[in-house]
Formats: structure tokens, C-alpha cells, sequence
């Protein structure tokens, strides 16, 4: 008995608690703080984005030639522009355009590189060597210059430049998935998976696409700052949304006109950007800090 | 290199004549008649079958000849000959301000981690990362150039013209560039090499500029060198703020008008020059590094 006693004394008690790594995951983001209120702040510009039409103050289309370029007051939060639209209703109902247009371009980008990337690392042989010249072909073009060249191509508007800014994310969503799958496909999971007769399909999304998940949500979140930055500098170059639509960068492109008379009209969208891009960049740092800390110093 | 460079070329060449509009009808103009814009088509050689325009085309670009441009009349050489100088000394201007700035402040942040000049080099840092660059423009334009009165709001007259598109334009790059350096040197800094150094009581006027800051510039190197495709981007949208008489502004204006032999070899151009430059950065890279120096 004694030594049974003993023995159990020494056993290592097994928490009950299963590990979860969502709970592991949102200790760690708590720590990171400014990451955390930045990620805080994107939440409720998508909530903004949603409902920016229904809460705006104002119509954002309706002019008011009675209060014209009228700096930010009580009536009007950021003021009025050229045809006294008030700015702050633009800028809430403009959250959709932008952030939309960001999220879609980095969603289809992200879709048609990790398809090319998982393909190009599992198959290996010429499947990959086109694959890779191909991208290498498009990392040719400055990013910002192939958004251009393609709008040019497409001709302006809001949709070319989702097709544009997403055809430019391509290659470099592709170059990281290859690198990852190359490394998975090495592993011993892979191999059972293989021995077990897993389809090449199985293999590739159910076994090596999860392994690339830390990097990619890190890339994804990094992209759509960039993306949001190439779609309104498309628009402030009069390529992209339709001057009357209040798309961020389009506003921007129009204020520069009164900029010596009005600032506030390129100022308050600019902000706007400016915040979006930071928000998304701040918890880009983060993610990568919590989910991909070996890539930290890359 | 010169296989991607010839892929490019088709590319560019078959896409440019994808974008919509008749380039016969644009040269003729609104009013010509079915058979006077014909004639145009055939003096532009529009009607020989595409593939036949691609090696006139590039038995041309052998000779020097990129065409002649639609909205002027003028060889888009002769056109070229104007803008392209400007822009390469805004371009490398811009990569100047980048490297010195970005190395100070990364150099600074890493020495001082965790003080007040790493938080403030670091706030910079993101901050011009995520600062689109025509606001950034707009915004110094609005200080230096409309209240201050130090700058002028536009053109390339002179040196001044060329101060605030360049900052500009290095924004990005010289905050990416910071984050490289300190990231870096954080990482030399710890090497033993380091403490071998301090060890042996040198200053650190000596450990950090001669032994840590050479050792964490490969890195840095790398990332300058593939920036520099964000300058040529970026330029479009920075010369188009400045109205600076540069490639950039001259892209706009032809995709504007449709001018496509001007938007098919500024393309090109710019194409060549991201990848010469992703050349050197290459041969940079190993004459920085011993260790692929020796290997090769």
C-alpha cells in the first residue's frame, strides 16, 4: 500500500483542460498591445463599413452649394467639399469602397497564388518551373506599374482594379505557398498520408495548406494595407472609382485642387487612409510576433 | 535574364494592343473619313497581322527606334530624351534620402533599444510605411512649398525642384530601410565578434559604425535594391503630385490619350531597369558577403 501511495504521489497530474490553440492564440494577442487596439480599430471600421450608409449624418451624394468647402465645425465633423458634401459622411460610406476593394483584390490574389503555390511545390518538375518563370515574368513589373498597365488595359473603374491589384498579389502569395509546401511535403505526416493513400488533393489541402496558414493570415493581413494604398493610388491617378464616388483616394484626387483654400478636404482622407494602412500594418506585426515568430527578423 | 526580358517584351507588346480604342482612328481623329483613317492604319502598319507588327517592332527597338508616339507625332526616343534624366536623378535622389535617413534612424533604434529615440524611429518607421505617398506630397507641399514659401510646388527647374518629390517618394523605402537596419544590427549586435570587440575596450564610436553596422548591411542591401521597383511605381504617382516633367507623369498622360507606343516602351523601360537593377543588387549582394564570394 505504501508503495502504491508513493507511487501516485510522483504521477504527474494531467490537466483536464484540453490546449486550444485559439485560447493560446488570443493570450498571446493580448500581450501584444499596440497590435491588439489596432486590431480593435479595424473591427470597427468594418463594422463602420457595414453600416457607414445607414448611420452617416449626411448624404454623401447630395450637394449643398450653400456650404461649400466649409472647414470641419459641429455641422459638418471633417467638413464640406467643393460641392458642400459633407466629408465626414463620404469618409463613412467611402470605408466600403476602400475596404472592400482591399479585401476582395487580396481575397482573389490570395485564392489564385496558394492554388499556384501549393501546385508548384507539390508537383515539383516543369509544372513548377513554368509556374515559377511565370511569376518571375510578373516580377518583372513594379507592382504599382502592372496595377497600371492593367487598368490601362481594362480601362478605369473600381472593379479593373480588383482584377488588377489581385492579378499583382498573385506571384508573391505563389512564392510563399511554394516555399512552405516544399518544406511540408517533406514531413513524416505527409509521408503516412502518402503510405495511406491519400489523394494528391487530400495530401495538399487537408495536410500541407494548414501548415501555411501562420505565414499566409500574416502576408494577407501586410497585403491589404498594400492593397488599399495601390487601390487608392489608382484612383487618385484617375484610374480607378469614378470621381462622384466617394472612394477615398478619389477624394483625395479631387481636394488636391483646394489645397491652398480648403486643406481639410485632402486631409481627412488622406487620414483616413493613413489610419487604415497603419491599423493593418500594426496587426500585420503583431500576427507575424504571435503566429510566425521565425519569420520576425526576415 | 534575357529570356524574361524577351517574355516581357512579347507580353507588353501583345497587351498594349489589347487596350480598347483604334489607335488609326485616334491619330486620324473624330471627323476623318472610313478611308482616311485606313490609310493611317496601313502608313502605321496597324493592318499587317500582329505578329508581323511584333518583329517590326522589335527590329526597330534594335535600332533604337521605340516608335512614334500617337498624340504628338514625335519618335517617343526624342520624347523620352527630356523626361528620363529627370526621373532617374528623382529615382535615385529618392534612394539617397531613403539610405541615409533609413540607416541614421535604424542604426539609432537599435543602439538606444528601447529608449525614446527606438520608440520615435520606430513610430516614423511604420508610420511611412503606411503614409499614402500622394498625401505625403500634398502635405509638404502644403507646408514647404505654399506657407513656408522654400520650395516650389512643382516642375524640375531647378535643385529645389527636386527636394520635396524625392522625399517623397523615399518615404516608404526609407522606413522599410529602418526597420531592416535596426532589425539587423539588433541581431549583429549580440554576435561574438561584438563582444570580442568591446571586449578588448573599443569604443563604441569604433564597435558600432566599423564592426556591427557592416556586418548587418547584406541585408540591407537586398532590400534597397529590391525596393527599387516601389520607386518606379511610386514615381507615377509622385510626378503626377508634383507635376514634375518626368516617365511617370508621361505614362499617365498616354494611358489617358491611348498613346500606346509610348505606354509599350515606358513599360519596357521600366521593366529593364527593375530587372538591371535586381542584377546588380545581386553582384552587390556577393561582393558584401564573402561567404558567396568564396562559394562561387
Amino acid at each position: 500500500m505504501e508503495i502504491i501511495k508513493e507511487v501516485n504521489a510522483y504521477t504527474p497530474v494531467i490537466p483536464k483542460k484540453k490546449y486550444s490553440p485559439v485560447k493560446e492564440f488570443f493570450k498571446n494577442w493580448k500581450k501584444q498591445k499596440t497590435a491588439f487596439w489596432a486590431s480593435i480599430f479595424i473591427l470597427l471600421l468594418i463594422i463602420i463599413a457595414i453600416i457607414g450608409p445607414y448611420i452617416a449624418p449626411y448624404d454623401p451624394y447630395e450637394p449643398d452649394y450653400n456650404s461649400t468647402l466649409q472647414g470641419p465645425s459641429k455641422e459638418h465633423w471633417a467638413g464640406t467639399d467643393e460641392y458642400g458634401r459633407d466629408i465626414f459622411s463620404r469618409l463613412l460610406v467611402g470605408s466600403r469602397i476602400s475596404l472592400g476593394v482591399s479585401f476582395l483584390a487580396v481575397f482573389l490574389g490570395a485564392a489564385g497564388g496558394i492554388l499556384l503555390g501549393l501546385i508548384s511545390g507539390y508537383f515539383g518538375g516543369w509544372l513548377d518551373r513554368i509556374i515559377m518563370r511565370g511569376s518571375d515574368v510578373m516580377f518583372a513589373f513594379p507592382d504599382l506599374l502592372l496595377a497600371i498597365a492593367i487598368v490601362a488595359i481594362l480601362g478605369p473603374g473600381l472593379t479593373n482594379v480588383v482584377i488588377a491589384v489581385s492579378i499583382f498579389s498573385i506571384p508573391s502569395f505563389a512564392r510563399l505557398v511554394r516555399g512552405s509546401t516544399l518544406e511540408g511535403k517533406e514531413t513524416v505526416f505527409v509521408e503516412a498520408a502518402k503510405s495511406m493513400g491519400a489523394s494528391h488533393r487530400r495530401i495538399m489541402f487537408k495536410h500541407i495548406f494548414p501548415e501555411t496558414l501562420g505565414s499566409l493570415i500574416v502576408f494577407i493581413t501586410m497585403r491589404i494595407g498594400t492593397a488599399i494604398l495601390a487601390a487608392s493610388s489608382l484612383s487618385f491617378l484617375g484610374l480607378g472609382a469614378s470621381p462622384e464616388t466617394p472612394d477615398w483616394g478619389a477624394m483625395l484626387s479631387i481636394g488636391r485642387d483646394y489645397l491652398g483654400t480648403a486643406s481639410h478636404v485632402v486631409m481627412m482622407p488622406g487620414l483616413a487612409i493613413f489610419l487604415t494602412v497603419l491599423a493593418f500594418n500594426l496587426v500585420g506585426d503583431g500576427l507575424r510576433d504571435v503566429l510566425d515568430p521565425k519569420t520576425k527578423n526576415e | 535574364m534575357i529570356p524574361i526580358l524577351f517574355i516581357v517584351s512579347i507580353l507588353i507588346f501583345f497587351f498594349t494592343h489589347l487596350i480598347p480604342g483604334d489607335p488609326a482612328r485616334l491619330v486620324a481623329g473624330k471627323d476623318a473619313t472610313l478611308e482616311e483613317v485606313n490609310i493611317i492604319r496601313a502608313e502605321l502598319g496597324l493592318d499587317k497581322p500582329i505578329w508581323d507588327q511584333y518583329i517590326t517592332y522589335m527590329s526597330n527597338l534594335f535600332q533604337g527606334d521605340l516608335g512614334t508616339s500617337l498624340k504628338t507625332g514625335l519618335p517617343v526616343s526624342e520624347m523620352f530624351a527630356d523626361r528620363f534624366m529627370p526621373s532617374i536623378y528623382l529615382t535615385f535622389m529618392s534612394m539617397g534620402w531613403a539610405l541615409l535617413l533609413g540607416l541614421l534612424i535604424g542604426t539609432l533604434s537599435a543602439v538606444f533599444k528601447n529608449k525614446w529615440p527606438d520608440y520615435l524611429g520606430m513610430v516614423t518607421a511604420v508610420s511611412g510605411i503606411s503614409m499614402p505617398g500622394f498625401w505625403l506630397g500634398l502635405i509638404l507641399i502644403q507646408i514647404f512649398s505654399v506657407q513656408l514659401g522654400w520650395f516650389p510646388t512643382g516642375g524640375a527647374e531647378s535643385w529645389k525642384s527636386y527636394i520635396l518629390p524625392s522625399l517623397t517618394l523615399g518615404a516608404g523605402i526609407m522606413s522599410m530601410l529602418a526597420r531592416f537596419t535596426r532589425s539587423s544590427l539588433l541581431e549583429t549586435l549580440r554576435a561574438d565578434f561584438i563582444r570580442t570587440g568591446r571586449a578588448k575596450g573599443l569604443k563604441e564610436s569604433v564597435v558600432i559604425p566599423k564592426h556591427a553596422l557592416r556586418n548587418s548591411l547584406i541585408p540591407v542591401v537586398t532590400i534597397a535594391g529590391l525596393q527599387f521597383g516601389f520607386l518606379l511605381g511610386g514615381s507615377v504617382v509622385v510626378e503626377t503630385v508634383f507635376s514634375f516633367p518626368g516617365m511617370g507623369r508621361l505614362l499617365i498622360d498616354s494611358i489617358a490619350f491611348r498613346d500606346y507606343p509610348v505606354i509599350q516602351a515606358e513599360m519596357l523601360l521600366f521593366s529593364i531597369e527593375f530587372i538591371l537593377v535586381n542584377l546588380i543588387v545581386d553582384i552587390m549582394y556577393s561582393m558584401l558577403n564573402p561567404k558567396i564570394r568564396y562559394a562561387s
